[in-house]
This record gives structure tokens, sequence and C-alpha cells, in this order.
């Protein structure tokens, strides 16, 4: 029997391969009967030939291209399709209240945190961009050596304003010296003390103070002020307070020219309450224009609008050294800098709150990763409840990219839900975050801006969290998941695993992180100071009247039984505000010129403070000698590397003076840091504060009524203003304390989160093993052995997360505890104690759900209907 | 008019499924034209003539039954619609009108 001839094979795979799949049966017909006519016609082999021919005539774009008209392409965001997602959306949240509210917490709180960070990246972000000139301003520093450390400070020399404007006219646009400092400013019988700074003429327009009566250039006259609204309310109330006059510190009147819009407190001078004239005999830096050694004030410029601020910097790098005789050089420092980049390490910028900046913003990140890993986590395990739908949508015909929009509307749904929650939480906590972070910050409702940004990240949350279980779910086999045989595979689990693990890490991280923040300032607390503290009141000295009556105000003072002992000084207890170098003695080494800290003080500045003498005997008005003495603390005594410190002699200023007693060392600068070097002299003419020791046998509320009426007889002039030493020792601890609250704050935040998954988590387990508990309980297993069984897993994941935030954390507080000299150990029980909190953390979770599980009667559990 | 433009090859592929009228299908058609203007064409062409007219709204399609024929394989079926009609009379007219104005001493 004749072969039948048939076209060749290969050219009807080919076809199969390049044709598209609706069109190839049709040209497989038209093929095979045009062959079938071309046997008869021309013969097998040429009609084989035109068969190839066809094939690849077939092959063309304009035959690929085209699609059925049958079936026309879904419109994937249809409305009618959305509205549809919706529904089944809300619809699946009310099914199943319990995982609804774990997602819808858990993202809320991981949201909020996110959203709070945001807010306060913000705040510091936009630091000082209250002024337009920002970017033109800057700070003149000085950078100087002493004791081979090198400080860069914004406080340099009077003479140097001049020096600037005689040398660089054309760079420097404005300039102005400043002095900050506490007035009193009284009209009529209403005074009040407020910081304030003295300022040239330029100022207000430098800053652009935005005025609100009377006019930035009136401020050109040496005896205008401009006042801070507020402080123009509490003087004035309703009244005008133009050209009305003001005395300040008491003696000096001063016209208002001006009323100026408080500055917000995001701004360096926010502090700033009013401007005081530069140029006024009141002003005693202004009395300072020869001196080339005496730093104090700082110098704001503003740089001409086509100058280069870093090449102006390295311009006027040497201007002072002519004039003395240590290294200095001077440089400019940005206004956009300052508040983030504040630290300097020889003499360049070593970072500062954009540490912190980083640090939150990558808390932030974090927390709301862990949020989202919970929405994935519990998303797909409960994938096998919702495989049946996935596998009917599939059969009915939706599309594989259908079936990702709708799990991913559903977790944009859940993304909006949370964010109507994280705006009424962060609305609730502002007020105390405020507070933990001292800040003033407000959400920006009207900001479109806020907006925008709070919409698509809200958006992008949905994706994110909804975009694992999205493709994870939309790729199931509808005939597999239909016929039941849907069994995870031994390694589904393992990004859920993976998932856990990470958020106990993140978590474990903080716990160990916020325990040593505590540690280190509680360690710093318990650093023995030198002097005792309680009852130690200080008394800034703004006025005349104060300076002249030192022994008749301490005799009234002890008279009126409020007070022990009172002493003047011219630094606070908790603060040393001079330093000094130049002095030299016997077996002083040359080449070196060391920094003291130099503290003039009354012949009762010992026992007031309470200080301890260990060596040589106080300060005592029965050696009159005792006016060119020396106190040193041991710090002093070691950097001057005396071995036997009483009766040596010290020369300063042209003069000697002899050590006749040495103190304990008292922490009067940072607690974090090494002692300061001190050297305490007396000198009546060099005092700015009062310090009182109240009456130990008064409540001090008592004492403070009683000093008031003395002080008032003294200085009329004032009001009352006073500060507890124990308060502004606090004080020093406030930026780590801050940084432990918000540590702490945000640990919560997480450890909620990652509890609240777990929970999720351990609920779906013990529901899916229901069965499996119900045969092992019949079998005799206890609830004891029950428990065990689904808790393991849970323990063995927490377990692997301790091993991975220990080294993490370790390495990261190590180099954090490294920029205090005086630092905590990290003890091994603080690792151990978070590991074990975690543990115990995780075991209340799950126990919750497991025991429930495990108390359920298996006749129930086993019942099939 | 540049929707309904036809082009040549595309006039030769209506007219035929036209003179195959209710049983016009790609493989009929390229047998048709082959019949009629007596040299070969690609299959390809057809169809992607066919496709293109059915885009111009010159044809419509439909899906036929399964037959014995051709080992079962659906064919479309291709017909002309009024619209194709009308192009098909307008060119014609127009080759008329053209005829008709050629001057007799043309030809001399």
């Amino acid at each position: 029997m004749n072969m039948k001839p048939s076209p060749p094979r290969w050219a009807k795979r080919f076809l199969h391969l390049f044709c598209p799949a609706y069109l190839v049966e049709e040209m497989e017909g038209d093929l095979e009967e045009l062959f079938e006519q071309r046997i008869r016609l021309i013969g097998a082999r040429k009609a084989r030939l035109r068969y190839v021919r066809d094939v690849l005539s077939l092959v063309r774009p304009s035959l690929r291209k085209q699609k059925p008209l049958e079936h026309p392409s879904p419109f994937l965001f249809r409305p009618a399709m959305l509205l549809n997602y919706f529904k089944i959306a809300f619809r699946t949240l009310l099914k199943n209240k319990v995982y609804s509210v774990i997602n819808i917490a858990g993202l809320a709180t991981g949201m909020a945190v996110a959203l709070l960070i945001g807010l306060w990246i913000w705040d510091e972000v936009s630091f000082d961009t209250y002024h337009p000139n920002r970017d033109r301003l800057a700070y003149v520093m000085a950078t100087q050596t002493y004791n081979g450390e090198t400080g860069t400070y914004n406080s340099i020399v009077v003479p140097l304003e001049k020096e600037l404007r005689s040398l660089y006219p054309a760079d420097f646009k404005r300039l102005s010296m400043l002095w900050a400092s506490t007035n009193v400013l009284a009209v009529g019988e209403k005074k009040i003390a407020q910081p304030g700074i003295w300022a040239q003429p330029d100022f207000p327009e430098m800053l652009t103070l935005k005025m609100l009566k009377g006019s930035r250039e009136a401020f050109n006259d040496p005896s205008s002020v401009l006042l801070s609204e507020s402080v123009a309310a509490a003087l004035f109330g309703d009244d005008d307070p133009i050209n009305q006059v003001v005395k300040v510190d008491n003696k000096t009147n001063m016209k208002i020219v001006g009323v100026y819009q408080d500055l917000p407190p995001n701004t360096t001078f926010r502090d700033v309450r009013f401007v005081l004239p530069w140029h006024n005999i009141a002003n005693w830096w202004n009395t300072q224009d020869k001196d080339w050694r005496n730093h104090g004030c700082s110098l704001l410029v503003q740089v001409s609008d086509r100058v280069d601020m870093s090449q102006l910097s390295a311009k006027i790098k040497d201007i002072v050294l002519p004039h003395i005789k240590e290294i200095e050089y001077t440089s400019l420092n940005p206004m956009a800098r300052w508040h983030l980049y504040s630290n300097f390490r020889t003499g360049r910028v070593d970072g500062g709150r954009i540490q912190f900046v980083w640090l939150f913003g990558i808390i932030g990140v974090f927390v709301l990763l862990l949020a989202c890993i919970n929405f994935m986590n519990l998303s797909t395990a409960r994938s096998e409840k919702r495989a049946k739908e996935v596998g009917i949508r599939k059969a009915v015909g939706s599309m594989h990219s259908q079936l990702i929009g709708q799990f991913l509307s559903e977790s944009v749904v859940v993304a909006f839900v949370s964010l109507a929650f994280t705006l009424l939480l962060v609305l609730a906590t502002l007020p105390f975050f405020n507070r933990l972070a001292d800040k003033a910050i407000n959400i920006p409702w009207t900001n479109p801006v806020f907006w925008l940004l709070t919409i698509s990240f809200t958006l992008f949350t949905g994706f994110i969290s909804g975009s694992y279980p999205a493709f994870y779910l939309s790729s199931f086999k509808p005939i597999k998941v239909l016929k039941g045989v849907m069994r995870a595979g031994r390694f589904a689990s393992l990004p859920r695993k993976v998932m856990v693990v990470v958020q106990f890490t993140v978590s474990i991280t903080l716990i160990i992180g916020t325990i040593i923040v505590y540690r280190q300032i509680q360690y710093a607390k318990n650093r023995p100071v030198g002097y005792s503290r309680e009852g130690l009141i200080t008394i800034a000295m703004n006025t005349p009247e104060l300076n002249s009556h030192y022994n008749e105000l301490r005799a009234a003072l002890v008279e009126s039984g409020a007070a022990v002992e009172m002493t003047e000084s011219n630094s606070p207890p908790t603060q040393i505000w001079s330093n000094n170098s130049g002095f030299s003695w016997k077996g002083k080494d040359p080449t070196t010129d060391p920094l003291f800290g130099t503290i003039a003080v009354t012949h009762d500045f010992g026992k007031t403070v309470g200080w301890k003498i260990v060596a040589g005997r106080d300060f005592s008005r029965d050696f009159t000698t005792d006016s060119s003495a020396f106190i040193l603390n041991e710090a002093a005594v070691k950097l001057a590397g005396f071995a036997d410190p009483v009766g040596k002699v010290m020369r300063w200023n042209g003069r000697d003076h002899v050590v006749t007693g040495v103190v304990k060392d008292m922490v009067m600068d940072s607690p974090f840091q090494p002692t300061v070097p001190t050297i305490f002299l007396v000198d009546y003419g060099w005092l700015n504060m009062i310090i009182v020791r109240a009456n130990p046998a008064l409540s001090i509320r008592d004492a403070l009524d009683k000093m008031e009426p003395v002080f008032k007889k003294f200085n009329p002039g004032s009001p009352f203003e006073y500060k507890f030493t124990d308060d502004e020792y606090a004080r020093k601890f406030s930026d780590e304390e801050r940084i432990g609250n918000l540590a702490t704050f945000f640990a919560i935040f997480a450890i909620f989160i990652s509890c609240l998954g777990l929970f999720g988590l351990a609920s779906f387990v013990a529901e899916q093993r229901t069965k499996e508990i119900g045969v092992r309980k019949v079998l005799g297993a206890s609830v004891f052995n029950v428990w065990g069984l689904l808790s393991r897993d849970f323990v063995v994941l927490v377990i692997i997360s301790c091993l991975i935030a220990v080294p993490f954390a370790w390495y990261f507080m190590n180099s954090w505890l490294k920029q205090y000299d005086y630092r905590s150990d990290m003890a091994w029980w603080i690792f151990a104690a978070s590991g074990l909190g975690a543990l115990l953390i995780t075991l209340l979770t799950v126990s919750y759900q497991a025991i429930r599980a495990a108390l359920v009667n298996p006749v129930k559990s086993l019942r099939t209907e | 008019m540049k929707g309904t433009y036809l082009g040549e090859f595309e006039e030769v592929v209506l007219l035929s499924v036209a003179i195959r009228s209710g049983d016009a299908y790609g493989a009929a058609v390229t047998t048709e034209i082959e019949r009629q203007m007596g040299r070969s064409v690609n299959l390809g062409a057809v169809h992607s003539a066919l496709h293109r007219l059915e885009e111009k709204g010159l044809v419509s399609s439909k899906l036929g039954g399964v037959t014995q024929e051709r080992g079962g394989r659906r064919k479309r079926l291709y017909s002309v619609t009024v619209a194709g009609r009308r192009a098909l009379e307008e060119i014609r007219q127009l080759r008329n009108q053209m005829w008709d104005s050629i001057p007799n001493t043309a030809w001399s």
C-alpha cells in the first residue's frame, strides 16, 4: 500500500511553536487542505515545499498580535471588579474577627511608630528652616588645642567682628556679635526675668524676624529693644508696647521699637525672648573689643549671595594668628549643620544628632517591617483556609493577575483601616511622645504633602505586606486544591519561621539596648559627686545691687533661719564656666600649657557646697594670704604632677599662688567624662552666682518663703529667681534619659507587635492540629505533653533569635558606650536576662493558645460531620 | 478616507471572499486566488489580509463548527459586510468612470 504523503513534521512543530494558540487549529486545517490539493496538482515534493513556505509566511507579526474577539482581555481594574474585591475583603475581615483584630492592631501600631518617628525626623531635619536665610548664615568657629585636646567652639573674641568687616567687606553681607544672657525686664511694677540676646543691628534682618509691630530697621538705635510677642504680652497685656520704655536689669532704660513673632521650638534661637542692642554701655562685652584672648560671645554672619561658604571658611582660617601667640583657627559653621552635626573632633565635624536621626529611622523601618511580617505570616498561615476559594476562582476563570489584584486590594483595605487607627493612636500618644522627646510636634492636618506621604506610605505598606501572600496564594493549582490534596511541603513554613526569627531578633536587640542605656545612666548617677546637692540653691546675680552686699546678704540669710550657709562663685556648682591656661610651677614641662577649670569663690564656698578636703586646709579668713591661695582638686594635682601639693607655688597672671589644700574631685561638668582639673581661688571681684545652702530643718518651700523677703530687700529691682542644684544636676542626664525612654517606647511597641503575631500564629497552629491533639489525648497524652508539643516550635525560634541578637546588640552597644569615658560594663546577665525575658513572653503568648487547645475534649475535636 | 483604503491584494482577497461566499475560509480563498490569477499565493499573506479587512470592518468572521473534513479541524468562515460590498462597488465605479473618460483617440 502506498504511504500517503504527509507534510514535513518539523514545519508543523515550528507552527505550534510560533503561532498563537488560538490560531493554530485554523491554520493547520488550511495548510492540510491546501497540501492535499497540491499533491494532486503539482506533486508531493512541490506540495511539501509550498507547505513550508506557507508555514513561514504565517509567522508574521500581524498574525501574532491579534487576540480572539470571543475572549476579550479582562481589564484588571474595572470598577465593578474593584468594588467586588473590596466587598470580599470586608467580608473576609468580618468573618475572621480575631485575625482581623490582630492584623489591624499590629499594622496600626507599627504604622503609628513609623509615623511618630517620621514626624520626629521631619522636625529634626527641618530645624531652623523657619529662617529664609538659613543657607547663608553661619557661626564663626574657633578651634583651639589645649592639654592635647582640640576643641571647636562658637565662642570667639570680640575684635574679630571688626576685622572681618574691614578685611572681607564683599564676602559678608551682614554680621552680628551675639551674647545670650538672662536679663530682668521691668515696666512699672511688672518685672520678669527672661533669656534674651545682645545683638548688633543686622541681627533681626539676618534671622528675618517676623515683625508684628514696629520694624526691624528701627533696631539701629543703640538704646532700642525688640520684644517677642510673648514677652510683650506678659509686660503690656493688650496695650501697644511700641515706643514704651523698659528698664533692663534695673539700670538701663531702653525704648521698645518692635514686637516679633515668637520663634518656633525647632529653631536654635527659640529661647531668645528679646533682642538687646550690642552697642550699649550696659553690654559688658562691647567693652572688650581690643582683647584678642577673651573668648565668650559668638559671631553670626550672613555670607554674601554668590560667595561659597566653604571657600570663605578656608579663606579666614588664619585671621587671628597675627594678634595672638596660641594656635587658633577660624572657620565657618553653616546654620544648616548646627543642629544635626554639632559634634567636633580634632577640628572636624563628627556626627551629632544626625546619628539619632539615623538610629530612630532604622528603628522605625524595623518596627514597620515587624508589623508587615505579621500580616504576611498570618495571611500565608491561613492560606489553606482560602485555598479552596482560590481554586474555585481559578476554575471559574480568574486569571493569575486578577487573584494577585484581589489579595493586594485586600491588604490595601486592611492598611487603610489601620491608617484610621494609626491616626487615632498617634493623636493619643503625641503629647506623651512630645514630653519624651522634648519636642512640640503637631500632626500637620492641613499639609497636603503630609497627606500625600501618609497615603502613599499606607499604599506602600499595603502592597509590601500583601505581596507575599498575594503571589503565594494566587499560584495554587486549582485541581490539586479542589481535590483536597493541597499539602504544604516541608519547607512551606520556612519563610514564616524566618520571619518570626527576624521579629524576635529585632525585639531582643531593642530590649538589650534599653537595659544597657538605663544601666549606663544609673551608673553615672551613682557616681560619687564629691559635694552634697540636696538643698543647694543658686541665684544668678544680674543686678548691681547684689554684687556689693556680700556680707550683709549672707548674715541676713543665716539670721532669717532660711539658710545655714551662703557663698558666691563665678559658676554654678553644676557647671564650670571658665577655663584658663598660662599656669606655671616648678617641675612643669615647659612645652605644654595645660588648661584648668578656674572657679572664683568666696571663703564660704567649701562650707556651703560641702566639699571634702583630702589634704591641707580650706580657705580661711584667718589667713590674709588666702586671697592669693589656690585649692586644687585631685584631677588638677594629677595634671600638675605634684607628689605633695600642699605648699607648692603656682604662678598665674604674674602672681604667685600657694596651694593650701586639695579637695576630692567634684562632678561639676559632665558626669560621663573624667573630672575636669579645677583650681579654686578666692576672688570677690569675679562672682556671678549666689549659692545658698537651705536650712535642712525647714521644708524647702518654707526656706524659700523666708529667703524671698531677704532678696527683695537687697535686690528690689528683680524678681526672686532661683534654681535647685539637684534639678540642674539631673538635667545633665536628660539626653541619655531621653534616648533610654525613646528606646523603651519603641522596644515595647516592637515586643507588642511581635507577640501579637506570635499569638495569631499559635492560634492558627493550634487550630490546624486540632485533630492531631484529639488523637494524642485519646492515646493518653497529658495537657502538659500537648502544651510542650505546641510551644516547642516557637521556643526554638526564639532561641535562634537570641543567638542572632546577642552579637548584634553587643556590637552596637559597645560602640555606643565607647563615647562615654565613665561607663558601665556590659555584663553577661543583661543578655541572658533579655533572652530569658523574650522566652518568657513567648511562652506566655503561646501557652494561652496551647493550653486552650490541650483542654478541648477530644470527642469534640475528633467528631466529623 | 484613510481607514477604508484598499490595497490591490486586499481588493483581490475581498473579491475572492465574495466569490466563495458562504464557504470563504483561508484555504478556499487561497485556492480561489491562485485559480483566478494563475499565480501562487502565500497562506500567511492571505490570512494577514483577511485580518486587516476584518479590522477595517469590510469582512466579518465566525468560527465554523466541527466537520469531518481536514481531520476535524474547525475553520473560520468570512463573509463580506455591507461596508465591504460598498467599498468594492466604489472601486468598480471609479474604474468605470475612468474608463469612460478615456478619449477614443487615446488608443490610435
